[in-house]
């Protein structure tokens, strides 16, 4: 048996054998079309993405490798930009509300929380009391699934795939409440301008406190199963190292911030939603590595449900929208036979009983309210960060610019700094602590 | 929307418009802030100020209250009053926020201040954004109101104050000097900026497109970046694209 040289395709021999003919594909054409090396070294130019599923969403890598060690890393985004902000500058200002949940689609109440505290700023009115401790409540359990995601996410990647499975189990339990509260899984628009779409469904407090029941064993279980795992620890120790300086820097903020020891969370530092009543820890490690980021966010986990049965226990009966007829959305909504829509009493209302009412009805469905000229910057604390809104009016039913100041967005460019000189496998254990959401980094 | 983006604007001069006594920047034309919808009531044509406008023209005056005016009385003493009076063009205090307008020339000097000064230490530039004021509320694009605003929001970690720069540039010279020196976090903001906005920041390290592809022609959130939506047939009825639809302003 010999090799045959076959002159159509070089780096193919092949060669007879009893089972057929096989084909040995050598390859080994790297000399031929590289030249040598001048350097005696070999610099290859990796592209990961945007379709690979450890870049946490379509996010492209071109990494610049020596051997296993990355030289330099270049993070290019926009395969999900979808003119969110643009958008809002044509639909009123409740419309808004449904544009800004889509951006960051893990933590949507967030959105709608910081858009609507930015109008409400612009308008000068507070939501009632009890809007306010309900939409802590609602963006705490945000935040539990969005962390769980966030965990879920960092155990596939690194390959522990039960981390995953488990996560987006324990996520699937927050998501039933907050579908039972807002309607929606995800996208909600709950949370509006002036108030809230609607007041908490009957038996939803209920159910939240069952889920405070036994959700600290679901946490626990998490500890179990990833925190004391030597393959974890060693994975994620040391990696993706970012101190308070760098951190500052990069404008890096949230887990990533905290993680390096700097105790920065917005609902303690600049409270808004009255959060300066409730009683919780801001948790931090010093370790400035994926291994604290991972810590911290667990403990989040846990203080976030400190605060929700807090909210719960200071829930008094009382509007949940403001009283001002001007903003207030005109309509309540009710459960019909043919799903969610506006109440029967208010329909029979404004089409039988009063005009007055079909017109304001119509004007402010259709043509909204105005908000004052102005621009205002609100920041809130968001699972991943400094999540702000700069939101300009010029006085119309329109927003005039709504600028997202999203976390994500921001800590992404800490990805060179946190993966350069480290090893290649390394590079997904950081993207996955900096825990981007590509929705809202591309908006 | 209107289509007055020139200096002079119907009805202004009747109002007795002046911009220099005026006590705020923001307008309202009409009443009922339709536009182009052939209304002859002649409210069309009515023009109103109101206080704390988008692109307001007035300046606050001092004392501006709260630590606003500690973190002025620093900066001017950091840069010197020379550079801070031909620097801030005016400042403006509304809604809690303090607002400085920065000639460019002097944008990195204020802000080299203002995160180095011990008793300023804006460590973090939480966001740069811009801003197209054409046609928006306010006065009209003129040579002195130029349209793209850059808006830094710098964040004290130290004393946990917010404020805010604003620079303004001409369509024609969209040239704004970049931060990124000072603050390294403003690299995508810029970038962000520039694909959107079309404002150049000089001295940025890479100034090239971030959301859009790379190719791509125009400046999406400029206002007059045409939509290019099309009309949507739905039950025997058409929709217009959201720009052509009929305005309530």
């Amino acid at each position: 048996m010999s090799t045959t040289y076959d002159p159509a395709d070089p780096y193919a021999g092949s060669r007879e054998t009893t089972e057929g003919r096989v084909y040995t594909v050598t390859g080994g054409d790297w000399d031929v079309t590289l030249g040598a090396d001048p350097h005696g070294e070999e610099r290859l130019v990796v592209n990961m993405g945007p379709q690979h599923p450890s870049t946490h969403g379509v996010l492209r890598l071109v990494l610049d490798l020596e051997g296993e060690t990355v030289t330099k890393a270049r993070v290019v985004i926009g395969y999900l930009h979808t003119g969110i902000e643009k958008n809002t500058e044509y639909r009123n200002w409740v419309q808004g509300t449904t544009f800004v949940t889509r951006m960051d689609y893990l933590a949507p109440l967030f959105n709608e929380a910081g858009y609507c505290l930015a109008v409400e700023k612009l308008l000068g009115v507070e939501a009632p009391p009890r809007a306010q401790t309900i939409r802590v409540l609602v963006m705490e359990l945000n935040r539990i699934a969005s962390h769980l995601v966030a965990l879920a996410t960092f155990g596939m990647e690194m390959g522990a795939l039960t981390g995953m499975t488990n996560g987006f189990r324990e996520r699937e339990l927050v998501l039933d409440l907050l579908e039972e509260i807002t309607g929606l899984r995800m996208n909600h628009a709950y949370i509006r301008p002036g108030g809230l779409a609607q007041d908490l469904p009957e038996g939803s407090v209920e159910h939240i406190r069952e889920f405070l029941e036994f959700f600290p064993k679901r946490v626990a279980d998490f500890h179990r199963l990833l925190t004391g795992q030597p393959i974890w620890q060693r994975r994620l120790k040391d990696v993706g190292y970012l101190d308070v300086t760098g951190c500052v820097a990069l404008g890096v903020t949230g887990p990533i911030l905290r993680a390096a020891g700097l105790p920065w969370d917005l609902r303690k530092v600049e409270p808004y939603l009255g959060y300066q009543t409730y009683d919780f820890e801001v948790p931090t490690a010093d370790t400035s590595d994926a291994w604290g980021r991972y810590l911290v966010r667990m403990s989040e986990v846990n203080e976030s449900l400190k605060i929700i049965a807090q909210a719960l226990d200071r829930l008094e009966p009382g509007p949940v929208m403001v009283e001002d007829k001007k903003i207030a959305w005109p309509a309540q909504l009710s459960l019909g036979p043919d799903g969610m829509g506006n109440s029967h009493e208010h329909v029979a209302h404004i089409m039988g009983q009063s005009m007055e009412a079909l017109i304001h009805h119509f004007k402010l469905v259709t043509e909204g309210f105005r908000v004052p000229a102005g621009q205002v910057y609100v920041p809130i604390e968001s699972p991943r960060g400094e999540l702000g809104y700069h939101v300009v009016s010029d006085g119309s039913t329109r927003p005039w610019r709504v600028h997202v100041r999203d976390p994500s967005f921001v800590n992404l460019q800490a990805t060179a700094a946190m993966s350069e000189g480290g090893m290649i496998a390394d590079v997904i254990a950081a993207i996955a602590s900096i825990d981007p959401v590509m929705g809202g980094v591309d908006r | 929307m209107s289509n007055d983006g020139g200096a002079v604007v119907p009805g202004r001069e009747e109002a007795g418009y002046d911009a220099s006594t005026a006590p705020a920047g923001g307008f309202r034309k009409g009443s009922f802030g339709v536009s182009g919808s052939g209304d002859t009531s002649g409210f069309g044509g009515l023009v109103r100020v109101e206080p704390g406008g988008a692109v307001a023209l007035h300046s606050t005056d001092r004392p501006y209250g709260g630590w606003f005016d500690e973190v002025t009385d620093a900066l001017i003493e950091a840069v010197g009053e020379g550079t801070y009076a031909a620097a801030v063009q005016r400042v403006l205090v509304d809604r809690g926020e303090i607002t400085y307008f920065v000639a460019r020339e002097h944008l990195l000097t204020l802000v080299r201040a203002l995160r180095d000064d011990e008793a300023l230490r804006f460590e973090l530039c939480s966001s740069v954004s811009g801003v197209d004021y054409l046609d928006s509320g306010g006065p009209a694009v003129a040579p002195g109101r130029p349209r793209l605003h850059v808006v830094h929001h710098l964040t004290s970690m130290t004393y946990r104050r917010r404020i805010r720069l604003e620079v303004a540039v001409s369509a024609e010279d969209p040239h704004v000097p970049s931060v990124t020196g000072v603050y390294p976090t403003a690299d995508w903001h810029e970038r962000e900026a520039y694909d959107m906005f079309g404002i150049v920041f000089d001295g940025h390290p890479a100034l090239t497109r971030i959301l859009m592809p790379d190719d791509w022609d125009g400046f999406p959130q400029r206002k007059d970046y045409p939509l290019g939506g099309i009309p949507v047939e739905y039950h025997d009825a058409t929709i217009p694209p959201p720009d052509t639809r009929r305005a309530y302003r």
